[in-house]
């Protein structure tokens, strides 16, 4: 393993493709060796999800990447607007765009209509979204870090992780009645509420997993084996992450402290107080490579459970939901107008979901959602640089790609792609916005 | 923690509940046909907690045809059938989200802790409820 070259400042995050080339042919004239194109993909190595990764590899080495999605995008939005669905049945749809951020989109969105709407949430409410939201969170991290184990090769650690994962699961079937897809928001507040006799159990799991946190940090830090293939690997500078508009641990294990529910606090949040994770809490400087990520993912999981646990013990009593009858809801929706922005720090990052409702109309006008791959999949390319082949998957991986939540279209006419420009997306965007208003 | 973890696991139980049968049947599908005989016994599952959401269960008696299940219902599982005022549920479209089972204003629809719904037919009678 070789470390990278620092950066020029001066020079571009991502270099134009005619650079790149002519670096490869300067290469190929110095006696570097030719270059070579590995197609890796759409059916990813790393995460099964359908993305294409076509490289430029000089022996072992990356000297370039090229990536390519927009096979499978399953058109949720449009799908969510006009289409005949009111408000409540986009809401399911919304829990649908991940699964394992199945509580972050519902959370973003119903923040969303809700501020477009006017409506209250109740403080209890807040509170049982954010425990649940944070719950997810473990989940999704010790899922990631079992995927990780995966990745290196080391499939003891893998089975290890997941079979901790299970007594997160198991709280959340027994919190909301689902182990995944745990329709839990409703616009105005939750649909279930925590009774007396479950919080036993919720704090039985958080003693379980304080126990065996130091255990999981200890497996996957101190390990040779997991640092000999993560130091060093798929390096992100603070400045690329940065200028790349990385978002959740994938920018704050490069050293940013950077994390939506510290910047603009929103539910319940205010209360908590909650701190960005970097590696520097726990006595390391952020280089931002694979290991660094093992890390932020690791004391995040710890940081979840101190929420939960004074989310727990200050609990507010009364009303979970401002809207107990359904069909006041659906005809308030009705007469709402406005628009609104909803956002959440999913465990993969920050989740934005924008909506503007019209009166008279019970489906949304418009609805966009931002996933948290869709920001950080440009940190790719640098990660990717100067690195070896074996390595594809492991970095692929570190910023926990959520492919099918982000995909975009592909404008692909008489057998060639064709590339839009700002200018073009912009007039269209113009005309849309035109047809919507008529 | 990996050693630790590995003795432990060696001088314990395994995690896994034995489901169907305790012991590998020979044939799965003898074993099965021999269960609905009443000649053998099914391993039961682990429980479901108290709030599980399962196979929709429906209360024919109670039900006012009022329609609210219909307007609310993300996948479009309930049909309405117009000559009785009652409702037809297809299970196999089903995603468990309970809103219907909210939004029921006499609390004719409840959902069981029933969750083995695999079928090989979408339209089995077993995954439509009336």
């Amino acid at each position: 393993m070789t470390e990278r070259e620092p950066r020029d400042p001066n020079d571009p995050v991502l270099p134009a493709v005619e650079e790149v080339r002519e670096a490869e042919l300067r290469g190929v004239e110095a006696g570097l060796g030719e270059v070579f194109e590995v197609p890796i993909g759409p059916i990813h190595p790393a995460m099964k999800e359908p993305i294409r990764l076509t490289f430029r590899v000089r022996g072992e080495r990356i000297v370039g990447v090229e990536i390519r999605t927009g096979f499978a995008h399953r058109g949720i939005e449009f799908m969510g607007m006009r289409q005949g669905r009111n408000l409540i049945q986009v809401l399911y749809l919304s829990e649908r765009i991940c699964g394992i951020c199945s509580v972050s989109h519902p959370i973003a969105f119903t923040q969303a209509v809700e501020r477009a709407a006017g409506i209250e949430v109740p403080p209890r409410a807040q509170y049982i979204r954010v425990i649940i939201s944070e719950l997810e969170r473990i989940h999704s991290h010790l899922l990631w870090a079992g995927v990780a184990a995966h990745e290196l090769g080391f499939d003891t650690l893998l089975h290890l992780t997941w079979r901790v994962r299970e007594k997160v699961l198991d709280i959340l079937e027994e919190l909301t009645g689902n182990r995944i897809d745990y329709a839990i928001p409703i616009f105005g507040g939750v649909r279930r509420d925590i009774t007396p006799e479950q919080y036993p159990k919720v704090w039985e799991a958080i003693r379980y997993y304080r126990g065996l946190l130091e255990q999981l940090l200890d497996a996957f830090l101190r390990d040779p084996t997991v640092e000999a293939r993560t130091r060093g690997v798929g390096v992100l500078e603070p400045k690329e992450a940065e200028e790349l508009c990385a978002v959740g641990p994938t920018a704050r294990a490069s050293g940013l402290r950077k994390d939506v529910r510290q910047d603009r606090p929103y539910l319940a949040y205010p209360d908590f107080e909650v701190k960005a994770i970097t590696p520097a809490d726990y006595g390391l400087t952020p280089i931002g490579d694979v290991y660094d990520k093992i890390v932020v993912r690791l004391l995040e999981v710890g940081q979840s459970l101190d929420i939960i646990e004074k989310a727990l013990m200050n609990m507010p009593e009364g009303e979970i939901t401002s809207f107990p009858k359904i069909p006041a809801l659906l005809a308030y929706l009705k007469k709402a107008e406005g628009e609104g922005l909803g956002w959440h720090e999913a465990p993969r990052g920050e989740v934005i979901h924008y909506v503007r409702l019209v009166s008279g109309d019970e489906s949304l006008l418009v609805w966009k959602v931002k996933a948290p791959t869709y920001s950080n999949l440009l940190s790719w390319y640098p990660m990717f640089e100067d690195q070896e082949i074996a390595d594809i998957p492991i970095i692929a991986a570190c910023i926990d790609p959520c492919i099918c939540c982000m995909d975009r279209v592909y404008v692909v006419r008489d057998g060639r792609e064709e590339t839009w420009t700002k200018e073009q997306l912009l007039k269209l965007s113009w005309e849309k916005t035109r047809r919507l208003r008529r | 923690m990996i050693l630790k973890t590995l003795v432990a696991q060696l001088l314990s139980r395994p995690a896994t509940n034995r489901f169907p049968a305790k012991y590998m049947p020979k044939s799965v599908t003898r074993f099965l046909a021999r269960v609905r005989e009443g000649r053998a016994q099914i391993h039961p599952p682990v429980p479901v907690p108290p709030k599980f959401r399962g196979k929709i269960a429906y209360d024919r008696e109670k039900c006012i045809g009022c329609q609210l299940c219909i307007r609310v219902c993300p996948a479009k599982v309930i049909e309405f059938k117009p000559e009785v005022k009652k409702i037809r549920m297809y299970v196999a479209r089903c995603t468990f989200c309970a809103q219907c089972v909210d939004a029921c204003p006499v609390n004719a629809l409840s959902l069981s802790p029933e969750f083995l719904l695999a079928s090989t037919d979408r339209l089995s009678s077993e995954l439509i409820v009336e």
